[in-house]
């Protein structure tokens, strides 16, 4: 944290053909960590990203308590997408106890997501991700130069934080996700005021496309594993079914069928891998490739005229295409949802506890979130297992590091840095929800 | 809009330890005036938006998390020495955040639960407020903060007078809002009464009780409070509710000690036993 962002040659057995680096510490993103790449003859043998972020122990603060004060807890994982943790939690307690939500609570809570996607997505793209493109250290930096670029982006940023707020009491760590429904449910009229702005940011949405798509992205291919939810009639947020590019298709509560955690050396975040041990990406490359068919019809006629659906799939630094492609989604589907709202006659239903497995996946802004809990015969968490995307990511980040690095190796250290960087950024990792996540170290081996 | 004064621009870092970055991220929630904000300061230190980095000195030094690691607690420390004003934002910075229910339970026991490899995590046995390691000169309370208090916050500090932050209960947020009393009305417990205000009274707006996040307002009578909660409810039950973003507060403390409510390892009691363990020796 005091240090600057820098590759530090280390000492090696080889001074002067040393090419030891590290970044010790990640900006520009949400959350700590640090990346070593480990060099022998010119080929990076390993690349590791380490999360010093500290542990917060979230899977054993839920125990004890009860499915309302868990969708509470589990939302201080992120302060950037605490809906997702809020979602992924609701669901799998409601599946469990066997409780059928009213259709219109259930378009609210796809609402309260389109809200999350829209800050999240917007945060990330003019905030973190576009200095990158257009060569600034910050947003604040570049809006000397592209202020309605900036301005831009914090309208539509506002815009999503509004709906979260409107449904939620606050956008960071809302208050009205309970088990049935929601504490209070808003009157149509609470919508006014965004519905003013909301035609306004879908076209600043659309801008955002066509913006992004004009950016200059490196030469970088690579076939990915993809995994995301589809569903039939819906871009996926709460409900579908657990699909990978390479076959899988699993009940959205059966994700631990196909994959698992593990604990690596070095870093406090677990990591994901399929249970026969390969690499897969999550997030908005792979919702896009796997669930196009269901977009929005502005977000498919907006991706069809960039034409660069493939390059979404195979080059990560397209992912900020894919967000905004995104971000164009969930602002017209929020538009769509506010138009058909009717309040619904009561915020909940009632409900009672059962003992068993409850486990769901939803659709986080960064990817695929799965939660499993055990409930126990009083009705308390008894154990839980939280599985954030930047952790699954994890190994997908590492293996494209591993894989991109040597064309930057020869580069001035602080632009390999850079280039580096940006495409652990094009990942939107969320280091503290993946505590249990990011310094780049570059160490040569021959 | 007035041209910087000769003296320059005060020079803020934002940093973090422990949590969820949602109180940074409150920073540049303020959207419409965020680029007048940042502008009326010198911004050297925000990792989480900017790749410029330094490594101070900082006339004002607003601090995220809660200190949970040894490198936290040496990094404080440091951390304080180059720094004017250090400022916590938010419940874990001030008082140690959702994470400090650890400190009523055995931390190795919570590290292998959690993790294959517990010899693989770093962390100290407790989790604790910065104000236990160094001197704070002004907290924001809430989880997460409020906007209005940061920008009072922020007001204060470019025109180098106090904050002017209200000090009141949630309980008179509500009488504002017109609510009905949750606690009275529906026999809801509702933390309001024993709570620092500054959300606004959300949770009551809708329809469910306070949950404390802003933390105790001082001299409240939180143990008589408690103890009206126990008529039909069981002791763990109120603790319980005491058991959340601000738990390692006294006299929320106390109450969750005695009563329980922290009760992880589903087998073990809840004893506050690392509470004085780690991190308190500053």
């Amino acid at each position: 944290m005091t240090g600057t962002n820098q590759l530090d040659p280390t000492t090696g057995p080889r001074p002067g053909l040393d090419h030891d680096f590290n970044v010790s510490y990640i900006t520009r993103v949400e959350g700590e960590g640090s990346l070593r790449l480990r060099v022998r003859d010119g080929g990076v043998v390993e690349a590791r990203l380490s999360i010093f972020e500290a542990p917060r122990y979230f899977e054993q603060l839920v125990v004890g308590r009860t499915p309302d004060e868990v969708i509470d807890i589990v939302s201080r994982i992120c302060g950037i997408c605490p809906v997702a943790y809020q979602m992924s939690a609701v669901h799998a307690f409601e599946d469990l106890f066997g409780i059928e939500i009213d259709p219109e609570i259930r378009a609210l809570r796809r609402l309260l997501y389109c809200g999350e996607w829209i800050q999240s997505h917007a945060l990330h793209i003019y905030l973190l991700h576009a200095p990158d493109f257009l060569g600034y250290p910050s947003a604040i930096a570049m809006a000397a130069d592209h202020k309605s670029i900036v301005e831009r982006g914090l309208a539509i940023k506002k815009l999503g934080n509004l709906i979260m707020s409107t449904i939620g009491g606050r956008a960071i760590h809302p208050i009205s996700v309970r088990v049935g429904g929601f504490s209070r449910v808003p009157r149509p009229a609470a919508f006014d005021e965004l519905r003013r702005v909301l035609d306004g940011v879908v076209e600043a949405a659309e801008e955002t496309v066509r913006m992004v798509a004009g950016f200059d992205a490196p030469d970088y291919r690579r076939e990915p594993r993809l995994v995301a939810l589809v569903h039939p009639d819906e871009y996926p947020y709460n409900h579908g079914r657990i699909r990978s590019s390479d076959g899988v298709d699993l009940p959205v509560d059966r994700w631990d069928d196909a994959f698992e955690e593990l604990h690596v050396e070095g870093t406090n975040a677990l990591q994901a891998r399929t249970r026969d041990g390969e690499v897969y990406l999550l997030g908005p490359a792979a919702r896009i490739t796997l669930a196009a068919g269901t977009l929005h019809p502005l977000a498919a006629e907006a991706l069809a005229r960039t034409g660069m659906a493939e390059s979404i799939r195979t080059n990560i630094y397209w992912s900020i295409l894919a967000r905004a492609i995104e971000l164009l989604h969930a602002a017209a589907e929020a538009r769509d949802i506010i138009d058909a709202y009717h309040r619904p006659a009561e915020p909940r239903v009632p409900w009672t506890s059962r003992p068993g497995r409850a486990a769901w996946a939803t659709e986080a802004p960064r990817g695929l979130l799965f939660h499993r809990y055990e409930v126990d015969e009083r009705g308390f968490v008894a154990a839980a297992q939280i599985v954030p995307p930047t952790s699954q990511n994890q190994a997908a980040i590492e293996a494209d590091l591993a894989a991109f690095a040597p064309a930057v190796l020869d580069l001035p250290h602080e632009e390999a840095t850079l280039r580096l960087e940006q495409l652990i950024r094009s990942y939107d990792p969320c280091i503290s929800c993946a505590t249990h996540f990011l310094d780049l170290r570059i160490e040569d081996d021959s | 809009m007035t041209a910087p004064v000769a003296t320059g621009r005060l020079s803020v870092g934002i940093v973090k330890f422990a949590s969820c970055d949602g109180c940074q991220l409150s920073l540049l929630d303020l959207e419409d005036e965020l680029l007048e904000v940042v502008g009326k300061f010198d911004i050297v230190e925000f990792p989480e938006a900017s790749s410029v980095r330094s490594s101070g000195p900082y006339d004002v030094l607003l601090v995220e998390g809660s200190i949970s690691t040894e490198d936290q607690r040496r990094e404080i420390a440091e951390l304080r020495g180059k720094a004017k004003t250090l400022v916590t934002i938010g419940a874990c910075a001030s008082y140690g955040g959702i994470q400090a229910l650890r400190n009523w339970v055995d931390h190795d026991a919570v590290r292998a639960a959690v993790y294959a490899h517990p010899e693989y995590i770093e962390s100290l046995a407790t989790a604790t407020p910065v104000r236990e390691h160094v001197k704070v000169d002004a907290e924001l309370h809430g989880c997460p903060i409020n906007q209005d208090q940061l920008r009072e916050l922020l007001a204060s500090v470019a025109l180098g007078r106090r904050p002017q932050i209200r000090e009141e209960a949630v309980c008179l947020d509500c009488k504002r809002r017109g609510n009905v009393c949750v606690l009275v009305a529906s026999g809801m417990p509702c933390l309001g009464p024993v709570t620092q205000g500054g959300c606004g009274a959300l949770c009551p707006t809708y329809g469910r009780g306070c949950y404390g996040c802003f933390g105790p307002k001082e001299l409240a009578n939180a143990r008589s409070l408690a103890d009206s909660f126990l008529d039909g409810r069981e002791a763990a039950d109120v603790g319980r509710l005491f058991a959340g973003f601000t738990a390692y507060a006294e006299p929320f403390r106390s109450i969750v000690t005695e009563f329980g409510g922290t009760r992880m390892d589903p087998a073990g009691p809840a004893t506050p036993t690392a509470a004085s363990e780690g991190g308190n020796d500053r």
